[in-house]
């Protein structure tokens, strides 16, 4: 009885407008064919200079070179290399360093800028000068100026090896590096850490039973007994059934130099050092600024709750603290990820360095070296931020709900 | 009656007095309550009492107390000449200060690295201060007249033509290129399987540039006829002149605008004329210095400056694109700023001076500073266009419907309405990533530039000053004036937040 709605019409022709020229319809079509054809030729001016002038130069393009016997060596290797191995394993040893001085450097600077962050909100009048001083110092210095004062000055200035620094006569500091302790594989720990992965699966699942038990039927089950047993008995019971899982090797001077222990090039102390402290001084100024973003009223509204300050504190105010953390914070790590090809300059062979640098001398490649190395970084970067975006889609989703 | 009184209860003497409360104001209520109000703070305050005094005392030591203020070679910084411990060494700074200025710059010439600061600070200064008028001519001067008078001052080297010439030597490099496609094109369809095809895309693009050729004749004879008269660039100036002014009379309206274009292209062209003529540019101008020559400070500040000069219109235009509902160049944008930010600058000098010189025609080669400021420039350009992107997203929607309601093209309503906002909205973060270029400028050192990092670091080679605290000397000093740049650029964009925020204040 009631008039149906009509469909609207379908306006073909308005959508492939839109579609084909967004907004501007026709015309926005006729300047993305001038712009498609600047493009094509900047395309074809780059290709074609490339090609004569790599012909001039007697370079075959491509990236065959891969396979060629690199015939150098790399003062740091985490896997086996040696001089006749080829460029593509050049490659590999180079990531495989970028993201070691990567990882330790995230660590650092995490614990450390928490801490400063911890400073700079402390009510204590000094300390949190304190933490406002490192802050403004290290954030208005260039990092490389950083890097460098650490490799040039301070730890050139370490004596030599015959007078160490000594600490705790473990590890020592001079002027080749710092030589630590080095741990040897005992049979003892497979078993150790089979169980230790064990004990930690075991508390992660003891722990969602009993959020579960919380949520679904308000019953608070005490669980940390029985973690600790798991994470901390069950691998000691190990140790005394299977022997110790790992021995040190402690560094004894001998003539000149240290036999035994481990040597930590000073490129890698001073690169983690620079590192660390400077994206520390970003971390604690994140952090700070998104404690600083919970309303104090939530505080309040907790321990008028009843909770105690540790429980507002760990579930009222960093959770919420954390949503704001967290993004800009990957983004440190992203950029101290980036930042660590600043070894090129001390010579730490990372992925730059060697081979960007010297393979790249070398063999005179530099268009596939270059978008080799470029395409690594942009890979991480593509990848963290794909991450970051769902992250940040659930933190809406969350907050919408 | 009675009973009521005698329940209720009435004090007979006075309350004794009690002791004043704590004091909670002056210095000894501040360090009460600040520093010692419980053992946790006291312990924290211990701390923090012997960080300071294990950290900032024996850098004033070093770089004051200690310190040795005179003396001609490393002899003077050695502890067993003077007889004391020794601080930072002042006479290394004083011999590598000119070094650390200006690099190798010919000493005869160094008056105009002077005259190009000078002038950049004289443009720059009232360009900051807010209350200050003419800001539009202030920034034009700063931001176009200057990079170009700079150039010729620091550069040297002098013009033979101008406009005519300078579009007339484009064009004709772009019509050769096309030209040169459609030929190679036509070549390759004699051993192509898609012969018949390529031939008629080859005789097409051929055919344009052929086009070309004719269309920008004119322009070419006119260059080649002021050429073989060997009059200078005084004749090409006035016809380019001439021409610009009535192109910006014409579009600007015509007389319904009034003269108000006309006299402003005029009085702009007659400015170049004098600056011209003053540098005597049409007669060669200043002696060339290469660039392998500068160094220090003067590279840094030319990086840090092309850097945010260069980067801005790269940012506006990488950001409207992005925000453009045109599908190729929101794809361009989003591709280009993605892919720039996701790579550390020092692949861009790297790619910048290996592969650039790779992607030019062989006969044209490029200086390596100016390689690094196009590195430099790309990179920047991206992280200033996600800074704008943010200021343009802040501009409420109504502003630019109420544009296009008032009749006002897409380009009007960006040019006067959204963009003005979006700027005033990003100041501070356009001057945060001013801050983090500033320090970025030291990477160039790895790329074989000496700037003011990579100078300390050549002088440090020199046996003459090789003593134990020559680095650190070194370092405290440049990282002095690293700092002062820095702190006083955060502190300038810390001014116009809270200037800007003024209305949100309470």
């Amino acid at each position: 009885m009631g008039v149906e709605a009509r469909k609207p019409p379908p306006q073909l022709a308005l959508k492939l407008r839109r579609a084909l020229g967004g907004k501007a319809g026709w015309n926005g079509v006729a300047v993305q064919l001038v712009f498609g054809a600047i493009l094509a030729w900047i395309a074809y001016e780059i290709i074609s200079n490339a090609r004569t002038n790599l012909e001039t130069q007697h370079i075959a393009a491509g990236f065959g070179f891969l396979k060629n016997s690199a015939s150098f060596d790399v003062n740091q290797t985490l896997i086996s290399y040696s001089g006749s191995d080829t460029y593509f394993r050049v490659f590999v040893v180079g990531i495989l360093n970028t993201l070691l001085v990567s990882v330790v450097g995230i660590f650092f600077a995490t614990v450390i800028g928490f801490v400063v962050a911890l400073c700079r909100l402390s009510p204590n009048w000094l300390v949190s000068r304190v933490g406002g001083l490192y802050v403004e110092a290290i954030r208005n210095l260039p990092l490389l100026f950083q890097i460098l004062f650490w490799y040039l000055a301070v730890l050139a200035a370490l004596p030599a090896p015959r007078q160490s620094v000594s600490i705790f006569s473990a590890f020592f500091l001079n002027n080749r590096g710092v030589i630590v302790p080095s741990p040897l594989a005992q049979p003892g720990l497979v078993p150790f850490l089979a169980m230790l992965a064990l004990g930690l699966v075991a508390s992660l699942a003891l722990r969602s039973y009993a959020r579960r038990a919380l949520f679904a039927q308000g019953r608070a089950i005490r669980i940390w007994p029985y973690v600790l047993t798991l994470l901390v008995g069950l691998p000691l019971v190990t140790m005394l059934v299977f022997g110790l899982p790992i021995t040190f090797e402690f560094p004894q001077l001998k003539g000149f130099n240290f036999a035994g222990g481990a040597r930590i090039i000073p490129e890698l102390v001073a690169l983690t050092v620079g590192l660390s402290t400077y994206t520390a001084a970003f971390i604690a100024e994140i952090v700070r600024a998104g404690i600083l973003s919970v309303h104090k009223g939530q505080m309040e509204a907790g321990s008028s709750l009843g909770l105690s300050r540790g429980a507002t504190l760990r579930l009222i105010v960093v959770p919420q603290a954390m949503r704001v953390i967290v993004p800009p914070l990957t983004n440190q790590y992203l950029n101290l990820t980036k930042n660590s090809s600043l070894a090129v300059a001390i010579g730490y062979p990372d992925l730059v360095s060697v081979f960007a640098g010297t393979a790249l001398s070398q063999t005179g490649q530099a268009i596939e070296i270059i978008a080799m190395t470029m395409g690594v970084y942009l890979l991480t970067s593509l990848v963290t931020s794909a991450i970051m975006s769902v992250y940040g889609w659930r933190i809406s989703r969350s907050l919408g709900a | 009656m009675s009973d009521l009184a005698a329940s209720s209860f009435v004090r007979q003497d006075l309350v004794a007095e009690r002791p004043a409360p704590v004091k909670t104001t002056g210095f000894v209520g501040f360090v009460r309550t600040r520093l010692l109000n419980s053992p946790t703070n006291i312990l924290l305050t211990v701390l923090g009492l012997l960080l300071v005094w294990y950290t900032v005392i024996p850098t004033i030591k070093f770089l004051l107390v200690d310190a040795v203020w005179s003396g001609k070679d490393r002899t003077a910084c050695l502890a067993e000449n003077a007889g004391r411990p020794v601080g930072a060494c002042w006479p290394f700074i004083q011999a590598k200060f000119t070094q650390l200025f200006y690099g190798f710059y010919p000493e005869v010439e160094r008056w105009r690295v002077n005259l190009t600061f000078a002038l950049g600070a004289v443009l720059l200064l009232p360009l900051l201060i807010p209350r200050l008028p003419a800001k539009g001519v202030n920034a034009g001067l700063f931001f176009f007249a200057f990079p170009a008078v700079a150039f010729f001052l620091l550069h040297g080297g002098g013009i033979t033509g101008f406009g005519v010439s300078w579009v007339a030597s484009l064009l004709q490099l772009f019509a050769d290129s096309i030209s040169g496609a459609g030929e190679l094109l036509i070549g390759l369809s004699k051993t192509s399987a898609a012969g018949p095809l390529l031939w008629a895309i080859g005789s097409i693009i051929a055919l344009v540039g052929t086009l070309l050729h004719w269309v920008i004749f004119p322009l070419t004879w006119l260059r080649d006829q002021m050429l073989a008269a060997g009059q200078g660039p005084w004749l090409d100036f006035a016809i380019t002149a001439v021409i610009v002014s009535v192109i910006l009379f014409v579009l600007g309206g015509g007389t319904r605008a009034g003269s108000r274009p006309l006299i402003a292209s005029l009085a702009t062209f007659a400015g170049m004329a004098a600056v011209i003529k003053l540098m005597g540019l049409d007669r060669g101008g200043l002696p060339i210095v290469d660039t392998r020559l500068w160094g220090g400070l003067l590279v840094t500040l030319v990086i840090a400056i092309t850097g945010i000069v260069a980067s801005l219109p790269i940012g506006v235009a990488l950001a409207l694109g992005r925000r453009s509902t045109i599908p190729l160049i929101r794809i361009f944008s989003i591709t280009y700023i993605e892919f720039w930010r996701g790579v550390p600058l020092i692949t861009v000098l790297f790619f910048a001076t290996y592969m650039l010189p790779l992607f030019l025609p062989g006969n044209f080669t490029v200086d390596g500073l100016v390689r690094a400021l196009i590195g430099v420039s790309l990179f920047t350009g991206a992280y200033q266009a996600e800074n704008l992107r943010g200021g343009l997203a802040a501009v409420p929607r109504g502003q630019g419907e109420a544009a296009s309601a008032l009749g006002l093209s897409w380009w009007k309503t960006t040019s006067l309405i959204v963009l003005p906002q979006a700027l005033r909205h990003v100041i501070p973060a356009i001057v945060n990533s001013f801050i983090s270029l500033f320090k970025d400028t030291s990477l160039v050192s790895i790329v074989a530039l000496f700037d003011l990092l990579g100078s300390l670091r050549a002088s440090f080679a020199d046996p003459v000053w090789t003593t134990p605290s020559t680095a650190f000397t070194g370092f405290a000093f440049i990282g002095i004036i690293y700092f002062i740049f820095c702190f006083g650029m955060s502190r300038y964009s810390l001014f116009v937040e809270h200037r800007l925020n003024a209305h949100r204040r309470n």
